[in-house]
């Protein structure tokens, strides 16, 4: 192990299935410390990335350290040293919670004083204490999520990887595996994150857009929203439908965006356009609750992102 | 009248509540988003909603119509998208139409209008020959929906559509649905992003069987949300969060990149305490805004 700040090097990473290019050349840099979410659709080559840097499966091409030792020839150290919670967990489900976690105290050879009070704190942390005895097919989606990660964590890894940790699980659910992720952060763990959900690139220090096995853009979430052109205006009106026609028709705006009662108007100078709009609306007669300039979404980011790229091929 | 109804529906298995006195009103034309978590009476709700599930008490009608009692009069009415999109994949694009068509009773002239429209309205023009099983996430999604229109119906469910597309297909999504809208379909979508949610005119959130909120996102947000969310600018981030926690003033604390989020009743008071608990600890405050909160804060805010 070293003591670099520097976790996680990948130099133009491939990896082919067949003729599929599931990673495209990647390269990146995550920081001791980071919060580093991987956001991107299905498909988009996130869990083959994590996957390559676990070192559960080698690269076609290119090449990666991880904690400093190598993916391809030192992966049996690099197991050891990290924490890896795959997509679909391989929890023992005939096992009880207090099984599964001894189970894998066992294959990461965490014996004695030290496992039993590592299970302590990871029940307590996890909030699984009620259920030690309960089998892991009987605990909800959730509480299954929290069982996965407290076994990624039994030697107590500094960098964890977490592949998709909230997919389908419900909202308080998600809320409270961000919570743990928050203390791991908190105890200096680097934490690499994969998600299709793009609002959870506000809960990341940095972030990684995938589009189609490659990293499109990698930035602090502050810096991807500047990715979106122009400036933006948000408009609440109960007329959404035809406030958003009016302002399409107006010079100097780039999009329009609709959110329910709220319309997100891309323009190139607010200041300018927003008495316009406010003018072009009220003399249509469409009431107007508010306008005011915002902060475009990571989503939006990600979007004109790509449709940029889609335009330029 | 409204496009759909429900007074104190309610549905039983055993001795398990799934859907418990839920009192919903929709309006005609709007996009009306029905949230909640997975196992909290969305899709059973819906199967009351066209018929295939006959309610222990309680009621609901469609455009006026009885759910349990008019069911063909609910079925000429009412389309459904499910979450497995339900297309054939061995069969191509337009086979899959056709097959559709011809179950709603769409035959003849009309049929091919209707084919005509939906592949213009889909963007899958020029792929009416292929497999479906060959078609991305997005396209399959769009034909999805054509076949749930096909038909004409002027109340559209659509439960979990968006489930693994990627962003720019979603939003392509949603705009056909406000076209539908603005044609003066009713759009009843089941979700739980709590961000797509953002894009429905009115909502309703379910848990555990019961609404906990409804109206629009904006009412919501101003009116149901428990306690106020502060935004707090601050570095370093991992010492500040267990220094707010420590403060026990909050009921949540969270760490969102740079920035953290506290919720408490009359949060703007205790701003300067904030404050002051940092900058002592040496972390350095670089701005203490109340934000408005987001849909999923009010829906965690409800249910707690």
């Amino acid at each position: 192990m070293t003591d670099s700040p520097i976790v996680v090097e990948a130099d133009r990473l491939s990896r082919r299935f067949g003729p599929i290019v599931a990673v495209n050349e990647l390269s990146l840099t995550v920081a001791r410390g980071e919060i580093f979410g991987l956001i991107g659709p299905d498909g988009a080559g996130k869990t083959t990335v994590l996957r390559l840097l676990a070192a559960v499966m080698p690269p076609s091409s290119g090449q990666a350290r991880v904690l400093g030792f190598d993916i391809r020839h030192q992966a049996e150290r690099i197991r050891q040293a990290i924490g890896y919670m795959p997509q679909k967990f391989s929890l023992y489900a005939d096992l009880t919670v207090i099984e599964n976690l001894n189970f894998f105290a066992d294959l990461f050879n965490v014996r004695g004083a030290r496992r039993h009070q590592r299970i302590a704190e990871l029940l307590a942390f996890s909030r699984l204490a009620e259920f030690t005895e309960r089998r892991a097919a009987a605990l909800s989606g959730g509480m299954q999520k929290k069982l996965a990660l407290a076994c990624a964590l039994i030697h107590n890894p500094q960098v964890i990887f977490l592949d998709e940790p909230t997919t389908g699980v419900d909202p308080i659910s998600r809320r409270e595996f961000w919570d743990i992720l928050s203390s791991l952060h908190v105890q200096g763990a680097t934490i690499i994150v994969s998600t299709p959900y793009m609002d959870e690139a506000e809960r990341c220090s940095r972030v990684g857009l995938m589009y189609e096995g490659r990293i499109a853009e990698c930035d602090t979430p502050d810096g991807l929203r500047r990715l979106t052109p122009g400036e933006l205006l948000a408009v609440w009106t109960p007329q959404v439908m035809q406030a958003r026609r009016i302002a399409a028709a107006l010079p100097g705006v780039l999009e329009v965006q609709t959110y329910g009662d709220l319309l997100h108007v891309f323009v190139h100078d607010a200041a300018a356009i927003a008495p316009q709009l406010a003018q072009a609306l009220a003399a249509a007669g469409v009431p107007v609750t508010e306008i005011k300039r915002a902060q475009p979404r990571v989503e939006e980011a990600f979007i004109s992102l790509i449709v940029g790229r889609r335009a330029a091929t | 009248m409204d496009a759909v109804v429900t007074e104190n529906l309610t549905k039983r298995f055993g001795g398990f509540i799934a859907v418990d006195r839920v009192n919903l009103r929709v309006p005609i034309g709007v996009i009306f988003g029905f949230l909640g978590p997975n196992g909290s009476g969305k899709t059973t709700t819906i199967r009351m909603l066209l018929g295939l599930l006959q309610p222990s008490e309680g009621r609901a009608t469609i455009l006026g119509f009885d759910c349990a009692a008019e069911t063909e009069a609910i079925r000429r009415r009412a389309g459904y998208m499910s979450q497995r999109f339900s297309l054939y994949d061995e069969l191509t694009v337009v086979e899959n139409l056709d097959f559709y068509g011809h179950t709603y009773g769409v035959v003849g002239r009309r049929l091919a209008e209707r084919k005509r429209f939906i592949l213009e309205l889909a963007g899958l023009k020029g792929r009416e020959k292929e497999l479906t099983r060959n078609l991305s996430g997005g396209w399959k999604q769009r034909l999805a929906l054509g076949v749930a229109i096909l038909h004409e119906p002027q109340v559209l469910f659509l439960d979990e559509p968006t489930a693994g597309v990627d962003p720019v297909s979603r939003r392509q999504f949603w705009e056909l649905l406000y076209t539908q809208a603005a044609a003066g379909v009713t759009v009843f979508v089941t979700t739980h992003y709590m961000d797509e949610a953002e894009q429905c005119q009115a909502l309703a959130f379910i848990h555990r069987g019961k609404i906990v909120a409804q109206g629009s996102p904006a009412e919501i947000k101003a009116q149901q949300m428990r306690g106020q969310v502060l935004e707090i600018a601050c570095q370093p981030t991992a010492v500040a969060l267990p220094i707010l926690k420590g403060l026990a003033l909050f009921e949540e604390v969270a760490l969102y990149g740079a920035r953290l989020h506290a919720v408490a009743e009359n949060a703007a008071a205790l701003m300067p305490r904030v404050e002051a608990a940092l900058t002592a600890a040496g972390v350095a405050v670089q701005e203490i805004t109340p934000i408005p909160p987001s849909l999923e804060d009010v829906f965690i805010s409800r249910i707690r």
